[in-house]
């Protein structure tokens, strides 16, 4: 049923009253999601990424999502939440693998990084890390929630850079939720916004 | 021995009364359940009281059973109203109950049978003093551990949903806080039986001995009841931490707050 290209399907998704959300993703690609404040564009996420029951089946590279096991889903459909968590005491044990001194450069960061302590890093911090933490994982598709939201320009630019480098590289798509449409024309190929009544429609080409 | 007249127990009881006056100066509320537990002390000890002589006359295993079931399932009922946020439906008095079960009338049978071997083996002189130590000890630690485990997933969630987003499965997610609610599950019986005879000594071996008994035989019967309710509380409580954590997530292994129940500030203090 899927095209043969085609990394990631969406077919009714439906959490609550949010939704259904149709889309296809070609590898590589990214596409935006905008909405007001508490329109569910999160609760949307987490259920791409199976945190949450909902209706509508998806597919992964041709793979219906029950045919993966739950863990190996989110390493391949991951999310980067708006928040971060973070529960040992300093930064390396979070990762799932080392990250590339390059990828860790390209986000202002050098090596030593990994020994910083969790309770002293600012939020801006925190959000640089977990992208980071997050891209280690190497995933299919990149769900991302806000990612830049406590950045500065020069961070914020850089973290867009990082991402599309990586899309390009890996072949990977992206989900990008955000409130600055300015960014989101820049970073995605077409947009989908969360109506107040829970749907969801596709943004004329701006 | 020397036998206790009504007179006797007056003066303690207005020494509670003094108690509940006293503590009740600082909120109604304490006065009114100090009040409450020593009526109900009072009036459970007597049928308790009661119902074991009349069972030790009788001494039918039917009636043994009965009992059993029903100091189980009072057992059950004491641990769900004890947890801060318990599983919805039936599962916090379900997973509580046969989790006591599982483990109390395990070790209990294997005290009668392959240590004590009286006969019958269910003679209720042995029976229902040791099931009665077993449950009430395993009450302890499971609801402790349960209330621990449900109240930390609940609000360390972000954690857990972290972990389960960088791939963890559901037992890697919650694997710190189950550990953690075993321990303070475990943590009375293990300070019990390191402090017994230094700093306490514990109410069994005292009761044997104030009713007469060789000291160094009642201490036999301690130790042997010290090492069967640590067995019993700690399979007790990890039985009832692996119910609970499964129970927290379903089988696609996302993590199922709407399964407890919202906060409930009433419980009682364990």
């Amino acid at each position: 049923m899927s095209h043969s290209s085609e990394l990631f399907r969406v077919q009714g998704l439906a959490v609550g009253e949010i939704g259904p959300l149709d889309l296809a993703l070609q590898p590589g690609e990214c596409v935006g999601l905008s909405g007001a404040s508490g329109s569910g564009k999160s609760r949307l996420l987490r259920a791409l990424a199976d945190l949450d029951p909902h209706a509508g089946q998806m597919w992964l590279d041709g793979d219906p999502a029950a045919a993966l096991m739950p863990w190996e889903w989110r390493r391949r459909v991951a999310l980067l939440p708006a928040e971060s968590a973070w529960w040992h005491d300093t930064v390396g044990p979070h990762f799932p693998d080392a990250p590339a001194d390059a990828a860790l450069a390209a986000l202002g960061f050098e090596p030593a990084v990994m020994d910083w302590r969790i309770d002293r890093l600012s939020s801006g911090e925190k959000q640089r890390l977990a992208l980071l933490r997050v891209l280690t994982l190497r995933p299919r598709v990149l769900l991302l929630d806000e990612p830049t939201a406590n950045l500065d320009r020069d961070n914020a630019g850089r973290a867009e850079a990082l991402i599309r480098a990586y899309l390009d590289e890996s072949g990977a798509g992206a989900i990008w939720v955000g409130h600055d449409q300015a960014q989101l024309q820049k970073v995605a190929v077409r947009c989908y916004r969360v109506e107040a009544d829970g749907a969801v429609r596709q943004d004329r080409a701006a | 021995m020397i036998h206790l007249s009504h007179w006797d127990l007056a003066l303690s009881a207005l020494l509670v009364l003094l108690l509940a006056f006293l503590s009740g100066r600082l909120q109604r509320q304490l006065r009114n359940q100090i009040l409450v537990a020593a009526l109900r002390t009072t009036v459970q000890l007597l049928l308790i009281g009661l119902i074991l002589k009349w069972l030790f006359d009788i001494a039918h295993p039917a009636f043994i059973g009965l009992i059993s079931l029903v100091m189980l399932t009072v057992a059950g009922r004491e641990v769900m109203v004890r947890q801060g946020r318990r599983l919805t439906g039936w599962w916090s008095f379900g997973v509580g109950t046969f989790s006591m079960f599982l483990s109390s009338f395990a070790v209990t049978l294997f005290a009668l049978w392959v240590i004590i071997g009286n006969q019958p083996w269910y003679a209720p002189q042995y029976a229902i003093p040791l099931l009665g130590m077993l449950l009430g000890n395993t009450m302890n630690g499971i609801s402790i551990a349960m209330d621990r485990l449900t109240q930390s997933a609940w609000q360390q969630r972000q954690q857990i949903e972290g972990r389960l987003m960088l791939g963890a499965t559901a037992t890697e997610a919650i694997c710190d806080l189950k550990r953690e609610a075993a321990r303070s599950g475990l943590i009375p019986i293990i300070n019990a039986m390191a402090a017994a005879g230094l700093v306490s000594l514990p109410g069994m071996m005292t009761g044997q001995i104030l009713a007469g008994a060789e000291p160094v035989e009642a201490v036999k019967y301690q130790i042997m009841i010290m090492f069967l309710i640590s067995v019993g509380t700690g399979l007790g409580t990890l039985a009832s931490l692996a119910l609970v954590s499964r129970r927290l997530f379903d089988e696609r292994h996302r993590l199922r707050l709407d399964r407890l129940h919202v906060a409930n500030d009433d419980r009682r203090a364990s």
